[in-house]
């Protein structure tokens, strides 16, 4: 049964009176009482911390403090102008695109690399998988103190293995240059092996007997992936970018831990700059005012991939 | 070669002699060593003499003279007990309210003919968008308003509700055949006597999964808890090891922080290698949490 169909709609007779509409809408709403008891107790949740929170975010977007012991004030607009002219602002902006591409991009190329790869059953294969899995389950937190010491200058596994390889060491954290690229790594590092899990399952719908008939015309490894794979993969590939753009804006425990947005703000991303707009500078104007943008840009993606989710979900 | 050739004794005989795959899969296996490696030297390091000093701290050959004094250590500053502790409480409370609010929510979806499903439905799709890491400066001034500021259950409550879990439900429901529900109608069966003994029994699967993603992910929530939690004695255990990491690498006791990070990830990691399969195929189903 599909929900989104209009349950049973009640046929209003188009001249029936007043009244009549009234006691039909309320008998209605009887009837669906019980089902509104039982999901009280979640939309409850919900309108508290999600729409509810929503809403304060556009609220608080527009209320400012001139200082931090003053009453708040009504300023309209200014906090977003402020937000939007703010170069730390803008440069995070800037380094979490790059950060978005240069993450998704290469995780889910391993991703599909390590899906076709293991995509037969066989006991080498589940321990194959199961190692490059390993990184999604654990903390990200515990992934950077682990990268800390990886990207350690000198005596760190990076420098210690290939750094003899390089003419000059470079400072891998410290360096303002590099700094975004060696917390992307920890990224890829983290996600490839969750967004193979998707491409796994979206290769057992690659029907059997077209790459058997592939086979027998004589199509390659390369014409079977080109003309078969790929285009049977693409909902796969369209549910995989939203979550990896998703991980890029969500994903920011590595850059407190390792970098702080540093060094001269080359890791700084969007989360972290309202992060410290609200807990170190106590500007709940502006960190709302960027959690508003954010939001905005969310939104607008996800509503593009609305219907791929909405169908994952069974629903209309 | 041969051992490549005995892999593939089950591909289609036409493909058999390809070379294309067969690279791609050496290079998944030398990816997969590449992956493997920061949990190897996260072994090999706590159990590292302090002896052998900061310039062999890279070497991944384990050393000769195996000590345990790193995870004394990290157990002794870090305060891990504590931590463990207060992630399990927040973990299990989460879960629990979760079991009875996707239930309930659920069994309504699957179940129940009521005026603005569909609406509702969108409702609770809109949590699935509206990622709630992003809501943290509108979340913490409610929880602050709630008297819940440093508290555990002020780290849980936003994630009492969850949409993930009510569409996984509702799918489960849906799949229990009506005639099961129908014969405990005509018993006299009440509503939540049939949620009770017919559709939570028959859903255990589907409530397994829900509870490995839920908990993963609350066993690795950092920044949330970070904003709400104040005395180091609440803290859970991402916020206590970025604590305890940022206070050893000042001293460069990297084994240390080795073996605190083993202790934090070691009992996800024990889980999965047991339940490997079912949290697979959970992660999968999973997609947004």
């Amino acid at each position: 049964m599909s929900l989104a169909e209009p349950a049973t709609l009640p046929v209003a007779a188009s001249a029936a009176p007043r009244l009549h509409v009234v006691r039909r809408f309320s008998d209605r709403f009887k009837a669906s009482l019980p089902a509104y008891l039982l999901l009280l107790p979640s939309l409850v949740f919900l309108a508290l911390f999600t729409y509810g929170a929503m809403g304060r975010v556009f609220v608080d977007a527009l209320y400012q403090r001139a200082t931090p012991k003053a009453p708040v004030r009504f300023v309209g607009l200014d906090n977003i102008s402020a937000v939007l002219a703010d170069p730390y602002f803008t440069g995070a902006v800037v380094n979490n695109l790059v950060y978005a591409v240069g993450t998704a991009i290469p995780s889910i190329g391993l991703a599909l690399l390590f899906a076709l790869a293991l995509a037969r059953t066989s006991a080498v294969n589940s321990a194959l998988r199961a190692a490059l899995f390993l990184p999604v389950l654990i903390p990200m937190v515990a992934a950077s103190a682990l990268f800390l010491f990886i990207f350690l200058p000198n005596v760190g596994l990076l420098d210690y293995y290939i750094g003899r390889l390089l003419p000059v060491l470079p400072n891998w954290l410290g360096d303002s240059d590099i700094a975004l690229y060696a917390i992307m790594v920890i990224t890829i590092w983290k996600n490839a092996g969750y967004y193979m899990l998707f491409f796994l399952a979206g290769l057992q719908a690659v029907p059997e007997d077209v790459m058997e008939a592939a086979h027998l015309d004589g199509a390659g490894p390369f014409m079977r992936f080109r003309h078969i794979i790929l285009p049977e993969l693409k909902p796969t590939f369209l549910f995989v970018i939203v979550i990896a753009t998703l991980n890029a804006v969500t994903q920011v425990d590595h850059v407190f831990v390792m970098t702080k947005g540093g060094p001269s703000n080359a890791t700084n991303l969007v989360l972290f700059y309202i992060y410290q707009q609200a807990v170190e500078h106590y500007d709940i104007g502006k960190a709302s005012a960027a959690t508003l943008l954010t939001l905005a840009v969310l939104m607008g993606l996800t509503a593009l991939s609305f219907r791929t989710m909405a169908n994952r979900e069974g629903g209309p | 070669m041969k051992l490549i050739d005995a892999l593939w004794k089950d591909a289609p005989l036409a493909t058999r002699n390809e070379i294309t795959p067969k690279l791609g899969f050496l290079l998944t296996v030398l990816l997969a060593i590449v992956w493997l490696i920061p949990f190897l030297w996260m072994g090999v390091a706590t159990l590292r003499p302090a002896s052998d000093g900061i310039n062999l701290m890279a070497e991944l050959m384990p050393s000769l003279k195996p000590t345990l004094d790193n995870v004394r250590d990290a157990w002794e500053i870090g305060d891990f007990p504590r931590y463990t502790l207060n992630t399990t409480i927040i973990c299990t409370g989460i879960l629990l309210v979760q079991f009875v609010t996707i239930t309930l929510a659920g069994f309504a979806f699957a179940r129940l003919d009521f005026a603005g499903k569909s609406l509702i439905f969108y409702l609770f799709l809109m949590q699935l968008m509206l990622v709630p890491v992003l809501l943290i400066v509108p979340n913490l001034k409610l929880v602050a308003q709630l008297g819940l500021y440093d508290t555990l259950t002020g780290v849980m409550m936003p994630f009492f509700a969850s949409a993930f879990g009510t569409f996984l439900m509702r799918q489960a429901f849906e799949a229990i055949p009506t005639e099961l529900e129908d014969a405990a109608l005509i018993d006299g069966a009440s509503l939540f006597q049939r949620i009770r003994h017919i559709y939570i029994p028959l859903s255990m699967p589907s409530f397994s999964a829900f509870a490995i993603i839920s908990v993963t992910s609350h066993w690795n929530d950092f920044l949330w808890p970070l904003m709400v939690i104040n005395s180091p004695d609440k803290r859970p255990l991402t916020v206590g090891l970025s604590v305890f990491t940022a206070t050893a690498e000042g001293t460069q006791a990297w084994g240390t922080i080795a073996a605190g990070t083993l202790m934090v990830i070691a009992p996800l990691l024990v889980t999965f290698l047991i339940f490997q399969k079912r949290f697979i195929s959970s992660f999968v189903t999973s997609g947004i949490k």
